[in-house]
């Protein structure tokens, strides 16, 4: 039986990497005792796999994994096991069963939506300065970025990739687009955003935190969850 | 969750933040202000080597049993944040509370290997606790240090306090009661640190004054008060089925070197090689009840969640019984899907079959310890294993279908002749032939492959070869190639290899293993050069180390290479770790006559340690 499972990451948490939290989990699905599925094989390992992976410093309440499991109970109870023995700062907010012909979460992702806002340690509120910024910015024919790759640095247009982006509460909402076909990293629109208002970038000026991962098109996404039900 | 010591700009920039956030999983918490004492523990190096050292959870385990003791855990600043620190003036901090280890009433350092010794300083300066303690008042953190380096401090003796002989488990309640009434009271650090060494195990090193003979040998070692005691005693667990064991380890986020379960089934090695410290000082050797050691290990897998397990001693096949242990560990594989990591075992029919049932074979090495290349030089060494037993073994491996084999050597050792050493190739040679003879054409798949590797054998205190020479640097770079030149001469020589460990730090490790009070100055010149991290060799610089040496008027030869009198007094004369002096000396003189020594279960040679009235000492010998 197929599963998937929303958690969220908040606080000293967001300092830990992708393949940790997978380690994390991988663990306290053994502390939990909930029956998953292990590989065959001379060092079996848990069949699970991580929807999209979140870089370090980032905290998100929308992040998703697929596992395979033997038996199940039902939504309720094995939340409840898994969020006893996880340590502050990741709890699950959902488990489903999936779908029949539900795809692999990683490879259906398509959007992810973001709160910027700021980070206390500095003086000034940065996210409040861009805001003034976002109407000019997205008021041209394209926004021009230089966007790293391993081995080279490219120009590169990504304004049909910004959904949609607004000012939010204290800071800045913004909806990209999110996945293996395309991905844009929040970072980069407030380093658009800074060009934008000609003030320095840096990343340690403002926090980031994801709010949902979703699939389908754009006119029509849809929480990564809703390819299943609770039980 | 509190706040963290450090900015979210600092976290941001430096390498795996996770090391500095603490709130792992089992990590324990407490209300300050139901506390008396705050201890720091502290492995002095980088978090993943130090989080994957198991003394450390057992102290960690072992103080927060009290519940007037709250017991933190720290480590070495990676050489990234420790630019930071210094540059912006930030304290070093517990992982739990994230609190300046200057607050704390102690701070504990295990002292594991020679090249760690920058990062003490490194630790205690980051600290904000005056590096010397001498310059330490009341209020000040207590510096304390254990572990295996600890029965030769000298060379740290001016940086700490004092120093815990033994195993932790034994003493450190009485320590801990007395400073409770020091903290209390009007007592003055110096009365607290006279009282304190009268404790069983306790070595105030300022309470001991140190004479040198004119030719740089010590003269005497005396306490400069009568109350204080001439000798400070090993303390060594009896009970050891019932000393408390860490059955809930704090659990990394990051990927520690040993990412998994560790069951200590044994402490202590039958065997008496002599180049060998631990098989020395842990002393008698004593094993724990099976039966336990199942249950610990099904608790401490709930607890924590891990996929693995491996066992802890020095030499697990001597474990008594390890069978049942096995076919217990081999059930857990398959029905809980727990790996298993098997600890080096004497290769034979039993431990292939079981080792076939947890590895895959086509990915696994062998491993013999040969340790010396000839059987003369291997019973000089006291070494019990044989040329056959490797052969044989070999062979049933061969046949089990591995085809890669591991063997560890060592240069330098005492007596070691260039036949010794031809020796290490032609054993490795002799293992490749065997391959070609067992395993038939048709069933060779690939090459076979021995890779032998050698270490520079560097005498340890407590050891019959604390009176033995080390080979200078030059001579050890000159077997390595007369060793590489022989295998290239090999008929085999394809299907083997040979590396040999860096020349430097083992001299280093050489210097200050054997030192004397005498080397503090160089340590902390060398560390005000900027030396850290010196067991890692991107950041060792050897030169430092020249210059300090240079600046010091002091000549490493003496340290290293000068053969010991049979009646020198050593630097670390007035400890006592139950194996006596004149057994390590009988037995220096009979590895000098090649004369093999019967292990403690064949017959007991009266070393000494059964004085801790324990173990094997006291096992029923037939
Ligand atoms: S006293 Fe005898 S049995 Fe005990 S450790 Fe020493 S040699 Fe071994």
């Amino acid at each position: 039986m197929k599963l998937r499972i929303k958690y969220e990451k908040t606080g000293v948490l967001r300092f830990i990497g992708h393949l940790d939290v997978m380690r994390l989990f991988q663990k306290a699905i053994r502390r939990a005792k909930l029956d998953v599925a292990y590989s065959k094989g001379f060092s079996p390992h848990q069949i699970i796999s991580f929807a999209a992976p979140m870089p370090l410093g980032m905290t998100s309440e929308g992040e998703y994994f697929d596992g395979e499991f033997n038996t199940v109970t039902s939504t309720e109870d094995m939340m409840d096991r898994l969020n006893r023995t996880l340590p502050d700062g990741i709890k699950v907010h959902d488990i489903v069963l999936l779908n029949d012909n539900a795809k692999p979460s990683m490879a259906i992702v398509s959007a992810s939506d973001y709160y910027i806002y700021k980070n206390e340690e500095c003086e000034t509120d940065i996210p409040e300065v861009l805001k003034n910024y976002i109407e000019p910015m997205m008021n041209k024919t394209s926004v021009e970025i230089i966007k790293k790759t391993k081995s080279k640095e490219v120009m590169s247009d990504i304004k049909p990739l910004i959904y949609e982006i607004k000012p939010y509460k204290e800071g800045i909402y913004m909806l990209l687009a999110s996945g293996s076909k395309d991905n844009l990293k929040p970072e980069l629109v407030i380093e658009a955003l800074c060009n934008e208002a000609d003030i320095e970038y840096n990343r340690y000026d403002y926090m980031i935190h994801r709010i949902e991962t979703y699939m389908g098109e754009s006119k029509a996404l849809k929480p990564l969850s809703c390819d299943g039900k609770q039980f | 969750m509190g706040k963290l010591a450090l900015s979210e700009r600092i976290l941001m920039n430096i390498e795996k933040p996770a090391r500095y956030i603490g709130n792992e999983v089992n990590i324990v918490k407490k209300d300050i202000k139901d506390i008396d004492i705050r201890f720091a523990v502290c492995f002095p190096d980088v978090y993943e080597i130090g989080m994957s050292y198991l003394g450390i959870q057992i102290l960690y385990d072992f103080f927060n049993r009290r519940s007037d003791t709250y017991c933190e855990r720290v480590y070495s600043p990676w050489p990234d944040l420790d630019k930071i620190m210094r540059e912006e003036n930030i304290k070093l901090f517990s992982l739990e509370t994230q609190t300046p280890i200057s607050e704390f009433d102690w701070l504990g350092i295990t002292i594991q290997y020679e090249m760690c010794y920058t990062n003490i300083l490194q630790v205690i300066e980051l600290s904000g606790i005056p590096l010397y303690a001498k310059d330490r008042k009341k209020g000040d953190t207590f510096v304390i240090g254990g572990g295996p380096c600890s029965v030769n401090p000298e060379p740290l003796a001016d940086f700490f306090d004092m120093f815990y002989i033994g195993e932790g488990e034994v003493s450190y309640n009485e320590i801990l009661d007395l400073y409770k009434v020091y903290k209390a009271s009007d007592m003055t650090r110096e009365d607290f640190l006279r009282k304190a060494s009268c404790i069983p195990g306790v070595y105030v090193p300022s309470l001991y004054d140190v004479s040198y003979n004119e030719d740089g040998t010590v003269h005497a070692i005396n306490p400069i008060y009568d109350d204080v005691p001439k000798t400070i005693k090993w303390q060594a667990v009896t009970d050891f089925d019932n000393v408390p064991y860490p059955m809930k380890p704090v659990v990394p986020y990051i990927r520690a070197t040993q990412d998994r379960v560790t069951l200590e089934i044994m402490r202590g090695c039958i065997r008496g090689c002599r180049f060998c410290q631990a098989g020395m000082i842990y002393r008698p050797t004593r094993q724990k009840n099976v039966e336990m050691l199942k249950e610990y290990a099904r608790i401490m897998l709930d607890n924590t969640g891990y996929e693995e397990i491996s066992l802890s001693s020095l030499s697990s096949s001597d474990y008594e019984e390890l069978d049942e242990l096995l076919t217990f560990l081999i059930e857990l594989r398959d029905n809980d899907h727990i790996n298993v990591s098997l600890p080096s075992l004497r290769i034979d029919a039993f431990s292939l079959d079981v080792m076939s049932k947890v590895q895959d074979i086509k990915k696994s090495s062998l491993t013999f310890a040969a340790e010396a290349g000839t059987q003369r030089l291997r019973d000089v060494i006291n070494k019990g294993i044989t040329e056959e037993n490797i052969i044989k073994g070999s062979h049933d491996a061969f046949l089990g279908g591995w085809d890669k084999v591991k063997l560890y050597f060592m240069m330098g050792l005492p007596t070691e002749t260039d036949e010794d050493l031809l020796g290490i190739a032609e054993l490795a040679e002799k293992i490749s032939e065997e391959y070609f003879d067992t395993v038939p054409k048709e069933k060779r798949n690939g090459r076979v492959m021995i890779n032998a590797s050698s270490s520079y054998f560097v005498p340890k205190p407590f050891t019959p070869f604390q009176w033995a020479p080390m080979i200078t640097p030059e001579e050890y770079i000159r077997r390595a190639y007369f060793v590489k030149d022989a295998f290239a001469r090999q008929r085999n020589k394809k299907s083997l290899k040979f590396q040999y460990h860096d020349a430097e730090i083992t001299v280093l490790e050489g210097v200050l293993a054997r030192g004397d009070r005498r080397l503090g100055k160089v340590l902390y010149d060398v560390y005000k050069k900027g030396a850290i991290y010196d067991a890692w060799t991107e950041f060792f610089n050897m030169n430092r180390y020249k210059e300090a040496f240079d600046e010091n008027d002091v000549d490493i030869n003496f340290y290293v290479t000068r053969e010991r009198a049979d009646d020198e007094i050593f630097p670390w004369e007035h400890l006592d770790v139950g194996v006596s002096r004149r057994f390590l000396l009988n037995e220096w003189h009979n590895a000098k006559a090649g004369v093999v020594t019967p292990n403690c279960r064949q017959k007991c040679s009266g070393c000494g340690a059964a004085v801790y009235k324990g173990g094997v000492c006291f096992e029923a010998k037939n």
